[in-house]
């Protein structure tokens, strides 16, 4: 150095008090970036998890009716042969539609009969057989059988058709004939708008127009009288959403609110939703056939993935020589772990399908893609997991004379179990969350038996979703969200497990 | 044929060598660490039923010639050995012998003790198990009894050897790696610095606890403190920068020096 340098002026490091108050400033600025971005995750997932919560939550619920059911010996079982072969083909339909006509006495016309009973689902027979087959001593007596509801009727009594808002009637109301239309003519101030339905004398009637107090509407369903009705004796329904932008016409929905009035339409708990299988009626689809697949598959995947996984890993780790070919095989598996999934689906295509002539759609064919797809990531995982290990482990193991192999499999290998089984649980995660190379090798397909082993056709839980999502019903897109929140339970769980035994046996030595 | 090697000449030879049977000869010893000459041209022979301990400042090698004895450097790929190490005679780098067999005649205490994760009867008993020294469990309780008592821990775990090793205190835990040592029944223990992580009343103990062993053992030790060699051992060997520079009676090395540099190190001059 120069002797300038030497004879300047020492300086001190608390001098500049400009440079300390910009070093806080930035620090503080830092701190903010960071809690915004943060703060905009947090809230994208408040937002998502939200979302799948408020659309999902009602498809583990189902809209049925306990209904009162004469289960007659003649329809099921004419010769009381109490076999379940013959109980199984009795007429179960025709009870179920004529006890809930009952319910409707005022319903005559054929059509207007057959739009009511268009409310049942196409199952509720079935599951009135199930209930008879598993409990013959129901027959010759009078059962109260629960009886599903259409996905649509089910949809309007959670609500998700439309909001619906009841207004007693106010004064009294007369209705009189005005050629095609319908005169209404209250005592009190106006409160009817377009599109609101009056009921009276057991009939209904849609405001069509609303100028100056003088009212016009259309039938909806014939009153027993035009007698005029008195405060208490009618009452305003009125929709938020107009008749012709839901699925349920207004004389549907009157029936609804009918039914809900009587208190026979009861919400629970839809088990069917984790019993049975894909179905093209909503109210029937379940999750079991795609969570059984997923299952299938991800057992295919850990009983090839692990063994293969963590022999590569120790190997490559304990036992290969260090040289550029060892090395090649390293890079090759990191690159592995990033390539595009899609691309294990058409190699499992190319390889498993067209030359192995595996049969499709199976899960032993999606077990073996997903397990090349999570191979690197466990041989990635065990390998840091057996590095972890200290040396001196090893060394003391061998300084009493064991054999590399019996140090590795008494001392590391124990000890890296924990980090291995994290690893696996990641890569299993993984595994079931992935979509795109099953849609390659044809598990997308509508499937309704629950598959029974590796070599069934059948589907993945992502895979039912994005088939569900693709479908009109809101009934679906209800699925398409509970089916989420299973994946997504099913994930946060093996998470969790992952977490739960880092922490638990993290640094033993 | 020992003639024909450059070799401690046999009068001028230590005492200490002298009264007790040879156990370890080595003969034109050099290692590599891929490059790097760590050990260079080293003989030296090692008394039974004595402690010798290697000294010298750090990075000089003594800790690679320790695990040339026991070839545990041949876990390092890139070291090579070189030369000739008998014991008892026989040749430890013929392609003939057993690693493994090798390493259970001879035991290592490691700088860090290092018990493994497990029960400290489980530690005591692993390398018993795995030579199938015992015929029955009785047996082999037995075998870790013993061996914790030689290693003079047995008092203090007597009533939990279902506990972690980790567990152990540290001084503990190096008298542990010392009964796991001993369970296999060497016939020669390395101990590499020992009692470098080791506060003083726990270093006492395991200065009393080698000279205890002497008796049954031959023993080397390399250790970073002068006292510590002046105090357990009986042979002192000196190394700098990769060479063996002075080998002698204790006494002899810490009293009468007969190289400068051992004299410089020993006064405190390096290291
Ligand atoms: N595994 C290794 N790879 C490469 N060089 C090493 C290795 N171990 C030790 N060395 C080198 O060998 C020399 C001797 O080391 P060491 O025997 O550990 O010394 P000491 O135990 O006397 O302090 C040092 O220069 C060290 O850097
Ligand atoms: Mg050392």
């Amino acid at each position: 150095m120069t002797d300038t340098a030497i004879s300047a002026a020492p300086r001190r490091v608390s001098d500049n008090a400009a440079l300390v108050a910009k070093r806080y400033r930035s620090e503080r600025r830092f701190k903010l970036y960071g809690i915004a971005a943060i703060a905009v995750t947090a809230v994208f997932l408040v937002l998502l998890f939200a979302d799948i919560l408020v659309k999902g939550l009602p498809a583990f619920f189902e809209h049925r009716m306990m209904l009162p059911v004469s289960v007659s010996q003649e329809a099921i079982d004419p010769q009381n042969s109490k076999d379940p072969k013959i109980i199984r083909t009795g007429d179960f339909d025709g009870p179920i539609r004529e006890s809930f006509r009952a319910m409707f006495p005022d319903v005559t016309s054929r059509g207007d009969r057959k739009k009511l009973l268009g409310l049942l689902s196409s199952g509720a027979a079935d599951d009135f057989r199930a209930m008879v087959v598993n409990n013959p001593s129901l027959i010759g007596t009078d059962a109260k059988v629960p009886v599903l509801l259409s996905d649509d009727a089910d949809q309007y009594l959670k609500g998700r058709q439309t909001g619906v808002a009841k207004i007693a009637g106010q004064g009294t109301i007369t209705a009189s004939a005005d050629g095609e239309k319908f005169k209404l003519v209250t005592d009190k101030t106006p409160v009817l708008t377009a599109g609101d339905i009056v009921r009276l004398n057991g009939g209904a009637f849609r405001v069509v127009s609303a100028d100056n107090g003088a009212y016009l509407a259309e039938q909806v369903t014939a009153p027993k009288s035009l007698d005029p009705a008195n405060a208490g004796a009618w009452d305003i329904v009125r929709f938020t959403v107009t008749e012709h932008n839901r699925r349920i016409d207004d004389q549907e929905a009157l029936w609804l609110e009918q039914l809900k009035e009587k208190g026979v339409a009861e919400n629970g708990i839809a088990w069917r939703f984790f019993s049975s299988g894909d179905s093209r009626e909503p109210e029937l689809a379940g999750i079991r056939g795609a969570l059984t697949g997923s299952i299938l598959t991800l057992l295919v995947t850990l009983f090839l993935c692990l063994p293969i996984g963590v022999a590569a890993a120790i190997y490559l780790e304990e036992f290969a020589p260090k040289n550029r070919l060892t090395q090649l095989i390293e890079v090759n598996i990191n690159n592995l772990a990033a390539v595009p999934s899609i691309v294990f689906g058409l190699l499992g295509l190319a390889m498993f399908l067209n030359f192995f002539g595996l049969p499709r759609s199976a899960p032993l064919v999606g077990g073996l893609v997903l397990a090349l797809l999570v191979l690197p990531t466990i041989i990635i995982a065990s390998r840091a997991a057996l590095r972890a290990v200290p040396p001196s482990i090893k060394e003391a193991a061998l300084g009493v004379g064991a054999s590399h192999q019996q140090a590795i499999f008494h001392h590391v290998l124990p000890l890296a179990m924990p980090g291995i089984m994290t690893g696996t649980i990641i890569g299993m995660a993984h595994a079931l969350g992935e979509t795109a190379p099953l849609l390659m090798i044809g598990m997308v397909a509508f499937i309704v038996d629950i598959p029974g082993g590796f070599t069934d056709a059948a589907t993945a839980l992502p895979i039912q979703i994005y088939l569900w999502s693709d479908l009109p019903e809101i009934a679906f897109q209800s699925k398409t969200a509970g089916a989420i929140i299973v994946l997504l339970v099913f994930l946060f769980v093996m998470n969790a497990a992952a977490i739960l035994l880092r922490k638990r046996f993290e640094r033993r030595w | 044929m020992d003639t024909m090697i450059k070799t401690p000449v046999a009068d001028s030879a230590p005492r200490i060598a002298r009264e007790r049977p040879l156990k370890i000869k080595a003969r034109n010893v050099d290692v590599y660490y891929g490059e790097k000459h760590a050990i260079n041209d080293l003989s030296i022979d090692i008394p039974d039923s004595a402690v010798s301990a290697f000294i010298g400042p750090s990075g000089c090698g003594k800790s690679t010639f320790l695990r040339s004895i026991n070839r545990m450097n041949d876990t390092i790929p890139s070291c090579r050995v070189t030369g000739n190490i008998e014991i008892d005679g026989r040749d430890i780098y013929d392609r003939t012998l057993d690693v493994v067999q090798l390493r259970a005649r001879i035991g290592m205490v490691f700088q860090k003790p290092n018990p493994f994760p497990k029960s400290i009867y489980e530690n005591v008993a692993y390398g018993p198990r795995i030579h199938g020294f015992a015929r029955n469990k009785t047996d082999l309780e037995e075998i870790v009894v013993t061996s914790l008592k030689k290693a003079g821990l047995f008092e203090e775990v007597k009533d939990r050897l279902d506990h972690s090793g980790t567990s152990l205190s540290g001084g503990q835990q190096q008298r542990l790696c010392i009964a796991r040592a001993i369970a296999v029944n060497p016939e020669v223990i390395l101990m590499d610095e020992p009692c470098s992580a080791l506060d003083p009343i726990a270093t006492a103990r395991i200065e009393e606890l080698i000279d205890e062993l002497r008796q049954n053992f031959c023993i080397v030790i390399v250790t970073h403190s002068m006292q510590q060699a002046a105090r357990v051992s009986q042979l002192t060997a000196f190394f700098h920068l990769g060479n063996l520079v002075e080998v002698g009676d204790t006494d002899d090395i810490f009293t009468a020096p007969k190289d400068k540099r051992t004299q410089d190190y020993i006064t405190g001059r390096f290291g």
